[in-house]
């Protein structure tokens, strides 16, 4: 069943890639615009030979891990004080609601006129967007702490952090796990967002460039590159929640008792 | 040991105004089992979680070891009904077990003995490496029970324990608590609103009233120390006592505090 599956999707994506050579061939659409898929596949080839193209997936990968890791951890500690500090969540709620939908790319003036196109401004962007979505997930999970478990820890003995610690952390995990999970996406979208906008070094950057210099195959090749990138940390972050979550019935699976 | 003392729980909220326990007195002595049977809805819970320090009671006073309660006291252990909820599932066995102790001023090697030990009094030395989850019902709540061992209270409070496992798996339980209770000499006080179950485990019944709960009777159980599943269940003691209590739990759900309700301690006649 499993390789059933693997080969049809195999099939799948090569059927998609013999459509994109295909349909500019064919002349349906213009060459100069859209490419087929053997001469982006040669500017792919070409890219992953120049030392520049190295050099720019370094920057946005800086700028991304710095930026969710500043995220993850500002998104975690704000939802638990948030959470377990008393009347601290009522008083927050309206805020939250406020500030959570705005767009980050709104803060786009903002970056370039505190930081220019220093990495700064990318962080910006990149944790404002993410934050969110870390802190609001970490706001469900440590809702559903378990009456029982929480009353077992007390009875106990076990003290505020000890229960922070043991019983709540535990309980928020999954939750946060998923807000990690779409906060390294979202991170993603926001560096080359903020590269490609603002101009600061990266891949986005990269783009610009190859689109003003009409390098038109070079550009989809960075933008195969951005998409394979997103690909990877999605696969890369599924990995990392099911080693930490193996005891979660979402990831055990069903037990022979 | 354990003394209660005009014990009241009102639960107020959303403009409804229920008062759960009214006035209940009860002295459990060290080293007794007690059990506390009565109607369902009767506020067993309640009562047990203000004995624990769990809930804070609106009126009357409980004391351990004549220190007043007014949070979990170190000297206890709770074991919960929904061993499923209490039993962390993101830890092992012995790491569930040892978490508790882990609060206390124990080296390391103290508290891997008090686990292995635990785990042995239960005969769970097998399962020590694995997930709760990944054990049967009446296999978790025998890991509950070796939690609140090992941590090696002076009372153990446990709150219908045996209400959520099948009747085999309850007679293997209850056995096992009559065998740790003799072997540990704990005081423990026993909730449950099955006549047999509290009249077989119980050195002493307390029979509660409906809600507003009251205690309705407190009755000594003479039946022999040495007590067993095929013998003890099928003695005529047994069933008159059974009865006894049947009788007044009969009378407290119709609200009649009838004339026969005794506050002794003296078993019913023969």
């Amino acid at each position: 069943m499993r390789g059933t599956n693997a080969a049809l999707g195999a099939a799948g994506l090569a059927a998609f890639l013999a459509l994109g050579e295909a349909v500019p061939r064919l002349g349906l659409v213009k060459e100069a615009y859209f490419p087929p898929t053997s001469r982006i596949a040669s500017a792919l080839g070409d890219e992953l030979a120049d030392g520049g193209f190295w050099s720019a997936l370094g920057d946005t990968l800086t700028g991304w891990a710095i930026g969710l890791a500043i995220a993850v951890g500002a998104g975690v500690v704000v939802g638990v004080l948030v959470s377990i500090v008393p009347y601290l969540r009522e008083a927050t709620a309206s805020t939250i609601e406020f500030l959570r939908p705005i767009p980050s790319v709104a803060l786009i003036p903002l970056a370039v006129l505190l930081y220019g196109t220093e990495l700064k401004s990318v962080l910006l962007l990149v944790v404002y967007a993410s934050f969110w979505q870390v802190l609001i997930q970490t706001l469900y999970g440590v809702q559903d702490v378990d009456p029982v478990a929480e009353e077992t820890a007390r009875s106990y003995g076990l003290g505020t952090w000890a229960r922070v610690r043991h019983v709540l952390w535990p309980t928020a995990l999954p939750y946060v796990m998923t807000g990690v999970r779409l906060a390294a996406a979202v991170a993603l979208i926001l560096a080359i967002t903020a590269e490609l906008v603002i101009g600061a070094p990266g891949l986005g950057q990269e783009i610009a460039v190859a689109q003003t210099s009409q390098a038109v195959p070079e550009m989809y090749a960075l933008i195969v590159v951005a998409g394979l990138l997103g690909l990877l940390i999605n696969v890369g972050a599924r990995a990392v929640e099911r080693r930490a979550l193996a005891w979660h019935q979402s990831v055990r699976g069903e037990v022979a008792v | 040991m354990l003394d209660v003392r005009g014990l009241k729980k009102v639960y107020e909220g959303s403009g409804r105004r229920v008062e759960a326990v009214r006035d209940l007195t009860f002295t459990v002595e060290a080293g007794e089992l007690v059990c506390l049977v009565g109607p369902s809805g009767c506020g067993k819970t309640t009562l047990l979680k203000c004995v624990g320090g769990l809930l804070t009671p609106t009126a009357g006073q409980v004391t351990l070891a004549d220190r007043p309660v007014s949070g979990p006291p170190p000297g206890m252990a709770f074991v919960f009904q929904e061993y499923g909820r209490s039993l962390f599932p993101w830890m092992r066995v012995a790491e569930n077990i040892e978490l508790p102790l882990k609060q206390k001023d124990l080296t390391k090697s103290r508290r891997r003995e008090l686990v292995a030990d635990a785990l042995e009094s239960v005969g769970l030395t097998d399962a020590a490496g694995a997930y709760p989850w990944q054990l049967s019902g009446g296999m978790q709540q025998r890991v509950a029970i070796a939690r609140a061992l090992a941590y090696e209270p002076d009372v153990l409070l446990m709150d219908e324990p045996f209400a959520a496992v099948d009747a085999q798996t309850r007679a293997d339980l209850e056995d096992l608590v009559r065998r740790l209770w003799r072997e540990r000499g704990m005081t423990i006080l026993f909730v449950t609103h099955d006549i047999d179950e509290a009249v077989y485990l119980g050195e002493r019944v307390v029979v509660l009233s409906a809600s507003p709960t009251v205690v309705q009777e407190q009755l000594k159980v003479d039946l022999p120390d040495e007590r067993d599943q095929l013998h003890t269940r099928v003695a005529p003691r047994f069933a008159e006592l059974r009865t006894h209590v049947y009788e007044q739990i009969q009378a407290a759900k119709r609200g009649t505090p009838e004339d026969a309700v005794t506050k002794s301690d003296t078993p019913p006649p023969h």
